[in-house]
């Protein structure tokens, strides 16, 4: 039988505040345990929750940014259910009315075409803390620094057929929250989580299958490969006659499985109702007008502008936009350097390749943007060649220093003075008289190769500073006229 | 002179205060002295903090000597045990708190403090404030002053047994569904339930929190005017506290009245209502008319549907609110668990009493998957019909006016085994909180030598006319003066 995979994925974007969304303690990662919880997340008897505006206007540029509908009243509600680390024995999240409703975003197939998907919700809600059941011998040890953290919670339609798209769709989800600046899209530490409700059904099959819900999916890489898993083993268990079970599993990186973690029937009640400590929230025309001013430019339209204001090809204006950081970076090297493809190559290649090679990430970039401009802009006014440009480059990984300083330093200035580099093309025409009697007989498709050995050699004796396009000129006019 | 401080209203207090006549300090060992000596059998009083009162009572007469004195500088109050203060045991009436010492004060506690009010201890209440009688305090249950064979209400019975004893000047309450106003009434006090969000309910425990309300508990309107000036106010740790001016409650005790239509809701002497009741309430209303007020009846029709709508809505919340008492972070834990489920299990059925796991029960239940549009969604339609009617009302007059409680106090154990019947002794207060409005319970002539509560009801944010009347009625009528024998 043939089996389609149908996905939706519940996206937990955690939002970037100063802190939780119903209280005043700080929301940063990594402080020691339970030193960043006030006596609200501790939910303290008497302690009441009050909404952190910078949450809502967040909340408000996601629903832009996917063009989706922006409640005018949005309402809480506690989620009921006992663990140690949920303090009130509830989660302040929301049910119906929701602050964002149906949105899409399009996603890019291998085949080059777009596909629309789905958003069917984003819900503001609050994080729970952690549990810590290591190193504490048969017993659990309970961080809360993480409770109250606020979390945007996006759902997906079930729209996407195949873990590739299910992957594309998250990477594009990233890549919005990320542009927005409403989330650090740190999936190690837990600030943008994937869930994926896998199903299968017979291809032509209207209803769908039972599904799995796949947590504790901590990179992009792993999200492909627990749903590749986790559709494997669904059809297995339906073409050898058994039944899918709904339940919650979790991916496991090392083993590269799913297993089960609990089952529909053991799942809680959570006895949703509207938090009666915190009233609808009414969001008036003018706070989203004004959420919305603050919205930066989206991957869409910058890649879009790339093309336009700089001339770009459309894969370049691409790879420049896959993030905000390297766009930005992108834009200021131009705005210095001024040649804008030359500048789109150096970023692209150069810079690129470098940090690939390092394993490092853009914002830890050794070279800042504005030293990476400057050097461009050596290459582009003619001062250094892009030979020599690869060596400052490497020069300014190491030293941290700017471009201008290490081609002083290190006398890598171009000779562009053509009395200078005529005098040693005469020479090496003097001191090469079988060559150039070679050339000089050659049949004239046979010559722009024979150059070569002249360039290389005047190149070599001008410790590759002489210009190489002087060079070429001179090199054809004195061979030539000769 | 010195010997009946405990008679005096807080302006007479605070003139005396500040003429001189005695100290803060004096006034407080007055009354420390009191509940040292009458509160053994009432069990009013939970927990005394003396040290803290002496303190507070020195720096309170600094501040009046320094001149810079508020009306209630230097005056006793008593904190109902539901109110977080920072350092003092807050129980809630609960074995589960037995050893919560709270790290931080309720707003309410913080306001009263800055004005410079000295708490002299904390009172006794039902458990979680989830009773009528006072009797579900794991602390054991109060007596009635006026018959210590009688429950004083609840669930601020506490409250209002300490000031009917005049073992304080005021104190503090919680009305959730008639908490600060029956026993009010039981026990011969006047007490304001104010507009729901006129008072912060940070550090409140909560039961049902769209119900709750903090309200003052003395012995007249004027009292009650002073202290909700100091109570009230927006407060941004409570999203439900309302950002709006607060009137000059003492300040328009006098206010003419003459024009003033008063309702007589029909509903609230129907059937349940004793005979002796009703005569009280009539002399009271005859009282009335007396300052010219106009009365005519008026209809609430929706009204009985008041107590079966609160007991899912309040349920529902509570179920919810006393989650947090888990055994993990605060309160009580069991001994040795075996794991986290018998953690849970054990530490809430040690730390919890009958009725407030009956409580819990009713409102998972009413949340339960499936039943949640029957009940819970249900009863918040009732709601808004409750609210509709006195909308209709209060386009007609601009006081309700009935009892606050069917009968006079009852006696210890006469209800307990009984949950219905007790839930009914709030009939006639319910429909108040349903609809969010401001209500205060003041005496009427007793009944059998027992107190009998007339309840004002007004529009929301009203409370100043709702205590001009109130205050009018006490210049002209002595029931509020009458004190029970050997207080």
């Amino acid at each position: 039988m043939q089996w389609e995979t149908v996905i939706g994925l519940e996206i937990h974007a955690q939002l970037t505040t100063k802190s939780k969304i119903f209280s005043g303690a700080s929301s940063a990662f990594g402080a020691e345990p339970n030193t960043q919880a006030c006596l609200v997340d501790l939910g303290f008897p008497g302690v009441l929750p009050v909404l952190n505006e910078a949450v809502v206007k967040k909340a408000i540029l996601f629903g832009a940014a996917v063009e989706a509908e922006i409640a005018r009243r949005t309402v809480f509600a506690r989620k009921n259910y006992f663990y140690p680390d949920l303090p009130k024995g509830y989660q302040i999240s929301q049910l119906d009315h929701p602050i964002i409703g149906p949105g899409h975003v399009d996603i890019s197939l291998e085949s080059g075409e777009s596909k629309h998907i789905g958003i069917t919700r984003a819900h503001l809600e609050e994080d729970a803390g952690k549990s810590l059941h290591e190193d504490f011998h048969g017993m659990t040890g309970i961080d809360l620094n993480r409770a109250g953290t606020p979390l945007l919670e996006i759902v997906s339609e079930p729209d996407m057929r195949s873990a590739r798209e299910a992957l594309a769709y998250a990477k594009k989800i990233h890549q919005i929250v990320v542009y927005l600046g409403i989330c650090d899209g740190n999936m190690q530490e837990g600030s943008f989580r994937v869930d994926a409700n896998v199903s299968v059904r017979p291809v032509g099959q209207e209803k769908l299958g039972t599904r799995a819900e796949l947590k504790n999916i901590n990179s992009f890489r792993f999200l492909e490969k627990a749903i590749n898993f986790e559709v494997e083993r669904q059809i297995d268990i339906l073409e050898s006659g058994g039944r899918v079970v709904q339940e919650t599993r979790l991916y496991d990186a090392a083993k590269d499985e799913t297993r089960s973690m609990r089952s529909k029937e053991e799942a809680n009640d959570y006895r949703y109702f509207p938090d009666p400590d915190l009233l609808p929230l009414i969001i008036e025309e003018d706070f989203i007008a004004e959420a919305i001013r603050e919205m930066p430019e989206l991957p869409a339209a910058r890649r879009t502008r790339f093309e336009e204001q700089y001339g770009l090809s459309a894969y370049d204006a691409d790879v420049l936009t896959a993030t905000r950081e390297q766009a930005d970076y992108y834009e200021i090297v131009v705005a210095e350097a001024g040649d804008a493809k030359l500048s789109a190559n150096w970023v692209m290649v150069e810079l690129a390749g470098a940090l690939n090679k390092a394993g490092l990430d853009l914002p830890r970039s050794p070279v800042s943007a504005q030293h990476f401009a400057g050097l461009v802009k050596r290459i582009a006014d003619d001062t250094i060649s892009g030979k020599i440009g690869k060596q400052v480059f490497e020069a300014m990984w190491e030293s941290k220093d700017s471009a201008d300083s290490i081609i002083e330093a290190k006398g890598l200035k171009q000779i562009t003075d053509s009395g200078a580099i005529e005098a040693i093309v005469d020479e090496v025409i003097t001191g090469n008289p079988a060559q150039v009697e070679n050339f000089r007989n050659a049949a004239p498709d046979k010559q722009p190769k024979m150059l070569g050995f002249f360039v290389g050699q005047v190149m070599k004796k001008s410790q590759g500073k002489a210009n190489p396009k002087q060079v070429n000129e001179l090199l054809r006019n004195k061979l030539l006229d000769g | 002179m010195m010997s009946d401080l405990h008679q005096m209203s807080i302006a007479r207090l605070s003139s005396g205060l500040q003429a001189g006549d005695f100290s803060s300090v004096e006034l407080t060992r007055h009354f420390l002295h009191r509940i040292r000596q009458l509160d053994g059998e009432l069990n009013a009083v939970l927990t005394l903090a003396e040290e803290q009162a002496l303190e507070q009572a020195q720096a309170a007469d600094e501040r009046i000597q320094a001149g810079n004195a508020g009306p209630l500088t230097g005056i006793p109050i008593l904190h109902k045990d539901i109110f977080c203060t920072r350092g003092v045991r807050t129980t809630c009436g609960s074995r589960m708190l037995g050893n919560f010492i709270s790290p931080y004060d309720a707003t309410v506690v913080t306001k009263l403090k800055e004005a410079g009010m000295v708490m002299l201890g904390k009172t006794n209440m039902d458990e979680f404030a989830m009773g009528s009688s006072n009797e579900t305090s794991y602390y054991g249950p109060v007596r009635n002053p006026w018959d210590r064979d009688r429950v004083p209400g609840g669930s601020s019975g506490g409250s209002a047994a300490a000031i009917a004893a005049r073992l304080g000047v005021a104190a503090t309450g919680t009305d959730t569904g008639g908490s600060i106003r029956q026993p009010a009434a039981l026990c011969g006090i006047t007490g304001l339930k104010p507009t729901y969000g006129r008072v912060s309910r940070y550090g409140m425990i909560a039961f049902a929190s769209s119900l709750d309300q903090a309200g003052p508990m003395t012995r007249s309107a004027e009292d009650a005017a002073y202290l909700l000036a100091a109570m009230a106010g927006f407060d941004e740790r409570d999203s439900t506290s309302v950002d709006r001016p607060v009137d000059d409650y003492a300040g328009q005790l006098n206010q003419p009245l003459k024009s003033l239509k008063v309702g007589i809701v029909k509903e609230f002497f129907g059937e349940g209502l004793g005979a002796g009741m009703n005569a009280s309430m009539q002399t009271a209303i005859d009282a009335l008319k007396t300052l010219g007020v106009e009365t005519r009846e008026v209809s609430l029709p929706n009204s009985g549907y008041s107590v079966p709508a609160y007991y899912v809505v309040a349920p529902a919340e509570c179920s919810s609110n006393l989650s947090r008492f888990d055994g993990v972070r605060f309160g009580h834990r069991c001994e040795n668990p075996q794991d986290l489920e018998d953690l849970y299990k054990r530490s809430r059925a040690e730390g919890f009493g009958p009725e407030v796991k009956r409580r819990i029960m009713i409102g998972t239940y009413a949340l339960s998957a499936g039943y949640y549009d029957a009940y819970y969604l249900k009863a918040q339609q009732v709601r808004q019909v409750i609210a509709d009617d006195f909308r209709k009302a209060f386009s007609e007059v601009d006081i309700l006016l009935g009892p606050a409680s069917p009968d006079t106090a009852f006696r210890l154990g006469e209800k307990s085994d009984d949950p219905v019947s007790m839930y009914l002794s709030d009939i006639y207060t319910i429909a108040v909180n349903l609809a969010g409005l401001p209500a205060l319970s003041m005496p009427a002539p007793l009944v059998d030598g027992l107190p009998a509560g007339l309840q004002l009801i007004s529009n929301y944010f009203e409370e100043e006319q709702l205590l001009a009347l109130a205050h009018q009625l006490q210049q002209i009528s002595d029931w509020h003066l009458q004190t029970p024998s050997g207080y």
